[in-house]
C-alpha cells in the first residue's frame, strides 16, 4: 500500500540535510540526542508555547485539562459488502452471497521514503507522542493521525519550525464514517508549507459520541484562516471545535437543523415523472455495492 | 468610536432579515484593537428601497445615532452575486464588516456522493461558474491520481485541458477586471471585457457544446476532441485576443481616477499568509507562488510562461498582476496551439476501457451526441459491446478505497478538490476547496477603517463568484 515518491526529480522532494538517515529505526530516532529539540539550534525559530502570546487570541470555551485519547487502529474498515446491488431492487445478479470487506489504505511501516520521513521525524522529535497510531503514505501523499489534544501544539511547531515550516492549512474537510465504530467522523487539515513546497495532511479520528457532537481543539488560534473552514465542518458535519471564536452555521440558514453532510441526512428530492413513467429520486435509485 | 452600548439601526436594503450571529472573525484575533460588531439592541430599523433616501437621512439626523448597520446584499449589483456584506459604520467609514454566504448553497458536494464519478464533473463545473474548467480539471485530476492513471493521460488530452483552462483563465480575469472596473464607475473596461470573453466562450461552445458549465474535462482525458476547423477557430481567437488585450493597460494603467480608486484594500505579505491568501492578490505583494510552477500538473512544467507580479499589495496590483497574467496565458495558448497541430488524430481519453468512457461525440443534424459509428456498432454488431456501454454509463468505474488532496492554480488562487473513495462506483466524499470562500474571510482586515465606497473595489479585488463559495 505504501507508494512514496520515488521520482527524485519531483519539485517536493526536499529532503533537509540535517535529518538522520530515513532508513534508521523511527523509535531510535525520537529519544537519540541528536534528534532532540536542542534550545535554539535544532529547534529553528520554533516557539515554546508557553511564550507565545496569546492574550489577543480567542479563550473562550478552551478545554481545561486534556485527557489521553485512545489510539486508532492500524486499518480503519469502511464497511461489509454483500452482492452486487445495494439499495433500490432485490439482488438478481447471482452474486448475492459475495462478501466484502472494505478497508481504507493500511498503516505505513518505515521507511515512508523521500522528505516523508524528515518531517515525520521532525513532526515526533518537537511533539512526543502526537500520533494517535496511524501515518497512512498513500499515493505519493502522507497523512498523518494526531491525537486531538496534541493538534494544537503540533500545528504550531508544524507551522513555526524552520525545518518544517507548513505556513498555511489551505483547507479543512469532514468526513462521515458510520461503519467505522469508534471514528466516525473524521477531521481533516491539509497544509501546505511554500518554503519547501510539500504538502501533508493531518486527520483527526473522533468518535461519534452519544449526542453526536463529538469535540476537538479548534486551529483558529494557530492558523487564523482556517476559521471558515471549521464553521463549515460544524455546520455540515456537527463537529464541535472548541475555542473557535464564532462556531456559528455558514452556509445552512443559521435554524437549520441537521448537518446535511453526514451519511444518515437523507439526499432528499421528488421523483421524476414523464408520460406515467416514474424515476424516484437519485438517493433512491439502485446503486452498486 | 462610540461605546457599544451606543443605539444601534440598522439600514436594510430589500427584505427583511434578522442579524444573524455571524459575529467575530478570526481576523479579530489579528486585528485586534479594530472594533468588534457589538451586542448592542437594535431599536430602529429603516428599509431602503430607492428615492427614500431623504426620508432616512432626516430620521438618522434627529436622532443622531453614532453607529449604522448597513446591510450591504445579498441582492446588490456589487457583490459578484448574492453575498451580504453586514458593515458597522460610522459616518462613511467602516468599523466593523462580516461577510455573510451560504445563500447560493445548491449542495453540490452532497449530490455528488450520489452520482457516478464521471457525473461528479457536471455538479463540480457548476460551483466557481466563471471559471468551470478549473473545477472539472481539479476534480479529474484527483479522480486520476485515486486511479492511478495520472501517467497514462494522452498527451493530447493535457495539452487540450491546458489550453482551456488558460482561456478560461483569461475570460475569468476579463470577468474580474470588466465588472471590478464598472462598479468604480469604468464602464467601457466592463464593455469590451465581455466582448472578449464572448470570443472566448464562442470557442468553448464550439468545443464542448456549452457556454459554461462544460462538464468536458472527464476523468481519464476530455470528453471529445477539437471539431473540425477547431484550431483555425482558436486562431482566429488567439489574433483577436492580440488586437484587443492591450486595450485594458491603455484604458487604466495610467488613468488617474483609476489609479485614485484603486490604491486601497491593503493586504501585504505577512497579512497573506496569516489569512492563507493565494493567487493574484499574493502574487500582487510581489510573492511569486504560483502551483503552475511550483507542483506542475498537466504538464505545465513544458510549457514557457512567467509568474507575473507586482509590488503595490492593493487592488491596483492585483488589476495589475491579472492584466499581466492574461498575456502569459496567452502565451501558453499559442504553445498549445502548435501542439495541437503536431498532435493531430491522438486520443483524447485513457486506452483503459474499463475507465475511458465507451464513445466520443459527435456534431449531428440536431445537435451534439453520440456518434452514428458508436450506436451503429453497439445496436447492431456487438452484444458485448453494448453490455460495456451500459455498465460503465449506467454503473460506472470502480476507484480504490483511499483520499487525495489534488490543488491547482485558478485565476482565483489555489483551488482544490479533496476525494475519499470507499472503493466503490460513486464518491464518497468530495469536498471543493474553492479559493473565493477562503479569500472572503480576508475582507474584513482589507475593509475595517476605510471608506464604504473602497468596500466595493476590495471586494471586486478579491474576485470571489459565489456559486464557489457556497457550493
Amino acid at each position: 500500500m505504501s507508494s512514496a515518491p520515488q521520482d527524485p526529480a519531483r519539485p517536493s522532494d526536499n529532503v533537509s540535510p540535517t535529518t538522520p538517515a530515513p532508513d534508521a529505526p523511527a523509535t531510535e530516532k525520537v529519544t537519540s540526542p541528536e534528534a532532540a529539540p536542542k534550545e535554539g539550534v535544532e529547534r529553528g525559530d520554533a516557539r515554546a508555547s508557553d511564550t507565545t502570546h496569546t492574550d489577543n487570541l480567542p479563550q473562550r470555551g478552551l478545554p481545561t485539562e486534556t485527557v489521553d485519547s485512545p489510539m486508532v487502529a492500524d486499518t480503519q474498515a469502511l464497511r461489509t459488502r454483500q452482492g452486487m446491488w445495494g439499495t433500490g431492487s432485490g439482488d438478481t445478479s447471482g452474486y448475492g452471497g459475495m462478501v466484502r470487506h472494505v478497508e481504507m489504505p493500511t498503516n505505513s511501516e518505515r521507511p515512508y521514503g523521500g522528505w516523508f520521513d524528515a518531517v515525520a521525524d521532525r513532526m515526533e522529535a518537537l511533539v512526543p507522542g502526537f500520533s494517535a497510531g496511524r501515518t497512512i503514505v498513500d499515493r505519493d501523499e502522507i497523512t498523518f493521525f494526531v491525537r486531538p489534544e496534541k493538534i494544537i501544539e503540533l500545528a504550531r511547531a508544524l507551522r513555526d519550525d524552520a525545518e518544517l515550516r507548513f505556513e498555511m492549512c489551505p483547507s479543512v474537510s469532514g468526513v462521515h464514517y458510520p461503519f467505522s465504530e469508534g471514528e466516525e467522523l473524521h477531521v481533516v487539515y491539509h497544509l501546505l508549507s511554500v518554503t519547501h513546497n510539500r504538502r501533508i495532511r493531518v486527520e483527526l479520528a473522533l468518535p461519534e459520541g452519544a449526542d453526536g457532537h463529538p469535540h476537538c481543539p479548534s486551529l483558529v488560534s494557530v492558523y487564523p484562516h482556517v476559521d471558515w473552514h471549521e464553521r463549515e465542518t460544524w455546520d455540515m458535519f456537527g463537529v464541535i471545535f472548541d475555542g473557535h471564536p464564532a462556531l456559528t452555521r455558514i452556509l445552512m440558514p443559521d435554524d437549520w437543523e441537521g448537518h446535511p453532510q453526514r451519511k444518515d441526512y437523507p439526499l432528499g428530492g421528488v421523483d421524476v415523472e414523464y408520460k406515467g413513467a416514474v424515476v424516484p429520486p437519485p438517493s433512491e435509485r439502485r446503486s452498486y455495492s | 468610536m462610540s461605546s457599544h452600548d451606543m443605539n444601534h439601526e440598522t439600514v436594510q436594503n430589500g427584505e427583511d432579515q434578522h442579524m444573524d450571529s455571524t459575529g467575530a472573525t478570526a481576523v479579530d484575533a489579528v486585528n485586534a484593537g479594530m472594533s468588534a460588531p457589538s451586542d448592542g439592541e437594535v431599536d430602529r430599523v429603516y428599509l431602503a428601497q430607492g428615492g427614500d433616501w431623504d426620508e432616512i437621512v432626516a430620521a438618522q439626523g434627529e436622532r443622531g445615532d453614532e453607529t449604522i448597520v448597513v446591510n450591504m446584499g445579498p441582492q446588490h449589483p456589487s457583490t459578484h452575486g448574492v453575498l451580504r456584506l453586514i458593515l458597522e459604520m460610522d459616518g462613511e467609514t467602516v468599523t466593523s464588516l462580516r461577510p455573510g454566504i451560504g445563500f447560493l448553497h445548491t449542495g453540490i458536494e452532497k449530490n455528488m456522493e450520489f452520482r457516478t464519478w464521471t457525473q461528479g464533473v457536471t455538479f463540480l463545473t457548476r460551483a466557481d461558474y466563471v471559471a468551470p474548467i478549473f473545477n472539472e480539471v481539479a476534480y479529474c485530476l484527483a479522480v486520476e491520481k485515486l486511479l492511478g492513471v495520472t501517467e497514462d493521460i494522452p498527451e493530447r488530452a493535457n495539452i487540450l485541458r491546458v489550453l482551456m483552462m488558460e482561456l478560461n483563465r483569461i475570460s475569468s480575469h476579463l470577468v474580474a477586471i470588466g465588472t471590478g472596473g464598472m462598479e468604480i464607475g469604468a464602464l467601457t473596461v466592463m464593455t469590451i471585457g465581455f466582448r472578449e470573453r464572448e470570443m472566448i466562450l464562442d470557442f468553448f461552445e464550439a468545443v464542448t457544446g456549452l457556454r459554461m458549465n462544460h462538464a468536458y474535462i472527464r476523468p481519464g482525458g476530455v470528453a471529445n476532441d477539437l471539431p473540425e476547423g477547431g484550431l483555425d477557430h482558436l486562431r482566429r481567437v488567439i489574433s483577436w485576443l492580440e488586437k484587443h488585450l492591450p486595450e485594458y493597460g491603455i484604458f487604466c494603467n495610467e488613468n488617474p481616477i483609476f489609479k485614485g480608486r484603486m490604491h486601497v484594500a491593503h493586504l501585504d505579505l505577512t497579512q497573506c499568509f496569516a489569512l492563507g491568501v493565494t493567487g493574484p492578490v499574493l502574487r500582487a505583494t510581489g510573492f511569486p507562488h504560483d502551483l503552475r510552477k511550483s507542483q506542475p500538473y498537466c504538464g505545465y512544467e513544458t510549457y514557457d510562461f512567467e509568474v507575473k507580479t507586482w509590488d503595490t499589495s492593493d487592488a491596483y496590483g492585483r488589476f495589475r498582476v491579472r492584466e499581466a497574467e492574461m498575456w502569459e496565458s496567452l502565451k501558453i495558448v499559442k504553445q498549445c496551439a502548435e501542439r495541437l497541430e503536431k498532435t493531430t488524430g491522438q486520443p483524447v481519453m485513457v486506452e483503459d476501457p474499463k475507465i475511458k468512457w465507451p464513445a466520443q461525440l459527435t456534431v449531428g443534424p440536431d445537435g451534439q451526441g453520440n456518434s452514428h459509428e458508436h450506436i451503429k456498432h453497439i445496436m447492431g454488431e456487438s452484444m458485448e459491446a453494448l453490455i460495456h456501454h451500459f455498465k460503465i454509463v449506467t454503473e460506472g468505474f470502480r476507484v480504490p478505497a483511499g483520499q487525495v488532496y489534488q490543488a491547482i492554480e485558478s485565476p482565483k488562487g489555489e483551488l482544490a478538490c479533496h476525494l475519499v473513495s470507499d472503493g466503490g462506483t460513486r464518491p464518497y466524499r468530495a469536498h471543493l476547496r474553492d479559493p473565493g470562500f477562503h479569500h472572503l474571510q480576508a475582507a474584513p482586515m482589507m475593509c475595517e477603517g476605510s471608506m464604504m465606497s473602497d468596500v466595493v473595489v476590495a471586494v471586486a479585488s478579491l474576485d470571489p463568484v459565489l456559486g464557489g463559495v457556497d457550493r
